[in-house]
């Protein structure tokens, strides 16, 4: 091993590139095929010997092909479709006949004649504000505590507090619990303790949908973005806290503010992305726990609007409006947020 | 550190007279803890890192306080979980009780018995609703991973004209939920006649930017001398993504094995596959819990099955997992 020179070492390589994979394949198959792919590429390597651009791209051509597939997805189903859901919407499109460009006509028609939109954006508004923050600041605060457990006990909290948000399927639990029954657990419980009489028909009273609703989203609100927390208070340099408390850094918050959050600002911005997109793409939860609709669109969001127009009635102008303001609101509450996290320890 | 120095010296010493069996063993340690440079100074400096700390600006009361709220916290967490696990296995006299218990008195497998029955009773065998979700899953996660992987080390390690463009893209796709997305998605892949195959849940996850992100960021970490001296080595640029970048970074991809692995279990795909014999068990699954309160044992039962796969997953996976987690901010 030690005695390789490095002046053989391609040579060596060329006789066994000759033998492996792909070419003794071609080999094997057709010479033909093989002087055939040895002619294009001698005739690409002088054509690209042309200009220094081309030389560069030719030789770093297996990049370029590493980086194709994903791209190439990426754009078809990512890039093109947010594009075409802005353009869709500017027209009336029910995938039967061709779309029919009517302008302004399906926004106007969202916020003027569609009370259920308006309710929708409310509803939408009520969850993202709150689980969006307090979701965050759990996820946070939690985090920072459990960063302060002995290792194997940090282990096994993480797994409790992260749990329920791999748990799509024990989502059915919720409505178990919020049984409308005496045998659901919140009624039998609160009747048993004596506050209620009559069981309370929780997933069926448009008082209570929303609640329920905000607080299953804050219970699965603990997941990627929790981990991310984790791992970037793991990451906090454990030297700072000591050079920061010969500096007078007196107590735990102002350690907090002015150590442990600036360090970790990339962690903290990322989990803010994944938390705005989490908070604003609620609707699964809803149809999970209300029924698609829910009771007088209690639990209506943007999102279950969307999914009504794009998947039961077929109207894919009218609901890529929708999916485009839902988009316009992602990417200002971003902007808006990365602002705010700049600012932190200053 | 000054002890440490000398054990190892206490330890040579003896090295020079005569060995048991247990002190050559602990010789060998010793041996194999000095051949790696820096180690024995850096966890002597952990140790007392972490003592000390324990001492820098916390108190008494505010941590009882504090370890209290997540104590009450975690409990409630952690409540519904144990609810589905302890309901699982109730009879069904237990579990419409009043009042109810949360824990179960008369353990019983009968619910997961009956869960057999149901799912035996239905028109497509519930074995191929498994196989879906497992193929889906396997294909969806291996294909995301590797395909993310391969675009995300050019990105990370070369200067690749429109990089920079193509990596804000993929963060502001991080941005919006994946609604927005749900029906150009679909009018795409009725065009490429994907709709009620595999392919409709498979090449959009692939296609997900969370991947790339992740890998990219994690990429970025590892020393280009690799690489050159790689290159040097006549390696070519795949062999070295395969051979040296990848295993550098296998953390970055059990997370992200995990986390699609999750999201992919969980999916349930009604949206694009409409034959019943391409279904996801999630998608039984919700079926079966539509039957009304008769079933509710059999739900229990069927919601321990689904989270135990991604949990036990979790689990195996959690150090290296929160390891990826803090190098994926977004930078500026």
């Amino acid at each position: 091993m030690e005695n390789i020179d490095i002046e053989k070492a391609p040579v060596i390589s060329e006789k066994d590139k000759e033998k492996k994979g792909l070419k003794k394949w071609m080999c094997a198959k057709s010479s033909k095929f093989r002087s055939w792919w040895d002619d294009k590429r001698h005739k690409m390597d002088k054509w690209s010997r042309e200009t220094p651009f081309r030389r560069k791209m030719w030789l770093n051509k297996t990049l370029y092909m590493m980086m194709i597939p994903y791209m190439v997805l990426f754009f078809l189903f990512t890039v093109v479709p947010v594009v075409m859901s802005f353009l869709l919407s500017f027209s009336y499109f029910n995938l039967l006949e061709a779309p029919r460009f009517i302008g302004w006509a399906n926004y106007l028609a969202l916020f003027l004649d569609d009370p259920i939109f308006i309710t929708s954006i409310k509803n939408t508004l009520i969850i993202a504000l709150i689980t969006g923050p307090l979701g965050y600041l759990l996820s946070f605060v939690f985090a920072w505590l459990i960063n302060e457990l002995p290792n194997k006990l940090r282990a096994f909290i993480t797994l409790v507090f992260y749990a329920p948000s791999i748990s799509g399927s024990a989502l059915a639990i919720w409505t178990l619990i919020f049984a409308s029954d005496i045998y659901g657990y919140a009624n039998s419980f609160l009747i048993n303790w004596g506050l209620i009489r009559e069981p309370i028909t929780w997933l069926q009273d448009s008082a209570y949908i929303l609640p329920i609703v905000i607080v299953v989203q804050l219970w699965m609100s603990l997941g990627v973005n929790f981990l991310t927390l984790i791992a970037g208070l793991k990451g906090v340099d454990r030297s700072q806290y000591e050079a920061g408390a010969v500096d007078g850094v007196k107590n735990r918050w102002q350690e907090l503010w002015y150590i442990t959050l600036p360090n970790m600002k990339p962690q903290l911005l990322f989990s803010a992305v994944l938390q705005i997109s989490g908070s604003l793409g609620v609707g699964a939860i809803t149809t999970a726990l209300a029924g698609f609709p829910s009771v007088n669109y209690a639990g209506h969001t943007i999102v279950n609007h969307l999914q009504d127009y794009g998947t039961t009635r077929y109207e894919m102008g009218y609901a890529s409006a929708i999916a485009t303001l839902l988009f316009i609101s992602a990417i200002i509450l971003n902007k808006l947020i990365r602002k705010i996290i700049g600012r932190v320890g200053s | 550190m000054a002890d440490n120095i000398k054990k190892l010296d206490a330890e040579s010493k003896n090295s020079s007279g005569k060995l048991s069996n247990k002190e050559l063993k602990n010789e060998r340690k010793s041996a194999r803890i000095d051949s790696r440079p820096f180690a024995e100074i850096s966890s002597l400096k952990v140790q007392r890192r972490s003592k000390k700390r324990k001492r820098i600006n916390r108190s008494i009361g505010g941590d009882l306080i504090l370890f209290l709220f997540l104590a009450l916290a975690g409990v409630l967490s952690a409540l519904p979980l144990i609810l589905t696990i302890n309901n699982a296995f109730k009879p069904l006299d237990e579990l419409f009780k009043f009042p109810p218990n949360i824990f179960v008195r008369n353990p019983t497998l009968a619910n997961f018995s009956d869960l057999g029955v149901a799912l035996s009773s239905s028109i497509v065998p519930f074995s191929r609703y498994l196989f879906n979700t497992i193929l889906i899953t396997i294909v969806g996660t291996v294909g995301h991973v590797i395909v993310a992987s391969m675009c995300a080390y050019p990105l990370a390690k070369y200067k690749i004209p429109g990089g920079t463009f193509i990596f804000g893209l993929v963060i502001y796709s991080l941005m919006f939920p994946a609604a927005v997305t749900a029906i150009p998605n679909y009018i795409i892949l009725n065009w490429l006649g994907m709709i009620d195959t595999y392919w409709a849940l498979i090449l959009p996850m692939v296609a997900s930017s969370l991947g790339l992100f992740l890998m990219k960021q994690f990429m970025g970490q590892i020393s280009t001398s690799y690489i050159e001296s790689a290159k040097i080595d006549g390696a070519g640029d795949f062999k070295i993504f395969w051979k040296i970048v990848m295993p550098l970074v296998k953390p970055a991809w059990i997370t992200l094995i995990i986390l699609v692995f999750q999201s992919l279990w969980n999916a349930n795909g009604a949206m694009y596959i409409y034959r019943e014999d391409f279904k996801m068990v999630s998608y039984a699954l919700s079926q079966i819990a539509t039957a009304g309160p008769a079933r509710q044992g059999t739900l229990a039962a069927v919601g321990l099955l689904m989270i135990s796969v991604p949990i036990i997953m979790f689990i195996v996976s959690q150090s290296n997992m929160l390891e990826t987690m803090a190098h994926s901010g977004i930078k500026e």
